[in-house]
């Protein structure tokens, strides 16, 4: 897939929640280039000093209608907190498509059935990428389960987009919204376990490792496949620094490159955690 | 008026001075949708090493005040690798792909030369006495004039195109180490490697990068780099590439107003992809502004004129 440094016009941006914010960015009137779920882009932050390298983000939701890409963006340090003071008008430039995207199931005609129902886990910001990954799946007539797990309700996100697509399983660390703990303890895995709800075809994860290791486990258990997106601090995006590596059953690999999404079949994490 | 961006190092052409660093533009082929790869100077290739190398465990990098550390250690798929994957890809480019070799001792360093130089479209090699990542070999050869001299002189016996040796910053006298090169017959000089360096996370209370140290580079490593490119150039005959920090033109210019006869692009590849293009520009800009008929007019123009 064709890489292209673009500077997109921030159309709008939006706080969602007291650190996290949606940026929505266009370019100009020409189209975006093709994007795929999972896949992320590099962000140049203007005017902040104090930062000097890009910032990977994920991307949240390709609106091709009105030529949009979401980047949804949880303000954690200089980088970040510099983006969430742009003001919209503002040109970004941004490096992207960049990296490898989720397994994309082919489509379905006919109605859903069990045989193409995916669950779709999401931790914190991980969920992101998710949105863009369920509104595919059900482009392509496929089901997707999603499974979103936050500190408190506070910190979940866009859950009215994430329903208005498909089944949501919340869970939250406090209880304030949903069952009570890590998504990894959710109800749905026993009825699954137990044959009361079906196997998913696939599932999607990403969010902090700790989770995405009991994720992969859980999946390994259950004898389903899981591809999982990781987030490890990079450079260029490119595969040209080899920063970014993660351990493999083929040895260190770039995460930019070779990932950000696996296979957890090919990592070698679960050793580590 | 036209002025002439050719420039040479040693016995090696460049159609102008811009190449990229080892290990900030992979193979070049990785940022082939950003850059016309045959209007560069040249392309050194990331570090090459006999055998297949992991490199250092994750996390390998920090974000450091206009700058970053890095912890790689020479992961590559080997010489082998590149003869047989790699080479085929870029053997028609029309710059000059130069290999980036390291190795643990000067036998290894020599034997990976040796299957480097059978490689035709390959007409010069960067020998690397002074990756600061890696616990044998590396720099460990680039910081004493005996053992630059060491490595120099066992590959030199056993290459017979351009040979660039690439010097470390860490050390007392960056001059006595070119000499010591020049001396076993390298063709030319690159500086600087990136200086040794460390970040800690406060909160964490324990350092960011895995192995503790790390080498720096970006523009806070530039009027180091400046400085030692300047004191080399004095102290040489052969040519001098000049590294270090260099994100535009200016930057550059300045390098080879203190004696640089090419520059290497490295990390300001990772901030803007297509920076190479846009100093072979500015370079042009330059050259026309001060009508000169060839750049290398300005190579070490601005000797001579400190009191």
């Amino acid at each position: 897939m064709k890489k292209y440094v673009l500077d997109l016009e921030l159309r709008s941006i939006e706080t969602l929640r007291p650190d996290y914010v949606l940026l929505r960015l266009c370019n100009g009137t020409a189209p975006l280039p093709e994007m795929q779920p999972g896949q992320f882009v590099e962000v140049r932050v203007p005017d902040s000093p104090a930062t000097f390298l890009r910032r990977p983000i994920s991307i949240n939701k390709v609106d091709r209608e009105r030529g949009e890409l979401w980047l949804l963006i949880h303000t954690v340090g200089e980088g970040t907190r510099a983006l969430a003071r742009l003001k919209a008008g503002a040109l970004l430039n941004v490096v992207l498509p960049l990296g490898n995207g989720f397994t994309l199931p082919p489509c379905v005609e006919g109605g859903t059935s069990d045989a193409n129902r995916y669950v779709l886990v999401g931790g914190g910001v991980g969920t992101a990428p998710l949105l863009f990954m369920g509104e595919e799946l059900v482009a392509r007539g496929h089901e997707p389960i999603f499974m979103l797990g936050a500190r408190s309700g506070k910190d979940l996100l866009q859950l009215d987009r994430f329903e208005a697509l498909g089944q949501v399983c919340v869970t939250t660390e406090d209880g304030t919204v949903g069952e009570t703990g890590f998504v990894t303890q959710h109800s749905l895995w026993t009825k699954i376990r137990e044959g009361v709800c079906p196997k998913p075809a696939l599932v999607y994860t990403c969010g902090p490792k700790p989770m995405m290791v009991a994720v992969s486990r859980l999946c390994d258990d259950l004898d389903v496949a899981c591809e999982a997106s990781l987030e490890n601090l990079m450079a260029c995006g490119l595969g040209a620094c080899l920063c970014c590596v993660e351990n493999t059953t083929e040895g260190n690999v770039c995460v930019c490159k070779d990932g950000p999404v696996f296979p957890t079949s090919r990592l070698r994490w679960k050793a580590e955690c | 008026m036209n002025c002439s961006l050719l420039t040479k190092i040693g016995d090696l052409q460049l159609q102008n001075p811009v190449m990229t660093a080892s290990g900030t533009f992979g193979y070049g082929l990785e940022f082939a949708d950003f850059v016309d790869l045959n209007t560069l100077g040249g392309i050194i290739v990331k570090g090459t090493t006999l055998e297949p190398r992991q490199g250092n465990p994750y996390p390998r990098m920090a974000e450091t005040a206009q700058g970053m550390l890095n912890c790689v250690g020479l992961q590559n798929k080997g010489v082998d690798y590149f003869c047989n994957v790699i080479y085929p890809q870029v053997a028609g480019l029309k710059t000059n792909v130069i290999v980036n070799v390291s190795g643990n001792s000067p036998e290894t360093y020599a034997e990976c030369a040796r299957r480097i130089a059978e490689l035709d479209h390959i007409p010069a090699i960067e020998l690397n006495i002074s990756c600061p990542n890696v616990k044998k070999g590396g720099m460990a050869f680039g910081v004493t004039p005996e053992g630059a001299a060491s490595v120099v002189k066992a590959v030199r016996a056993a290459y017979p195109k351009t040979l660039i040796v690439k010097l470390s910053p860490n050390v007392t006298s960056i001059a006595d180490i070119a000499r010591a090169a020049e001396s076993e017959g390298a063709d030319a000089v690159s500086l600087i490697n990136t200086l040794m360096g460390m970040a800690i996370d406060a909160e964490r209370q324990r350092p960011i990068l895995s192995i503790g140290t790390g080498g720096l580079s970006g523009p806070a490593v530039k009027p180091v780099a400046l400085r030692m490119v300047w004191q080399v150039y004095e102290a040489v005959n052969i040519p001098v590439v000049g590294l270090g920090g260099i994100m535009n033109a200016t930057d550059a210019i300045e390098f080879m107003l203190a004696g640089a006869s090419a520059v290497e692009i490295g990390t300001a590849n990772f901030i803007d992809p297509t920076v190479t293009t846009k100093v072979i520009a500015g370079i042009k800009e330059y050259a026309e502004r001060h009508k000169l008929k060839s750049i290398t007019e300005i190579i070490g123009a601005a000797h001579g004129s400190v009191s």
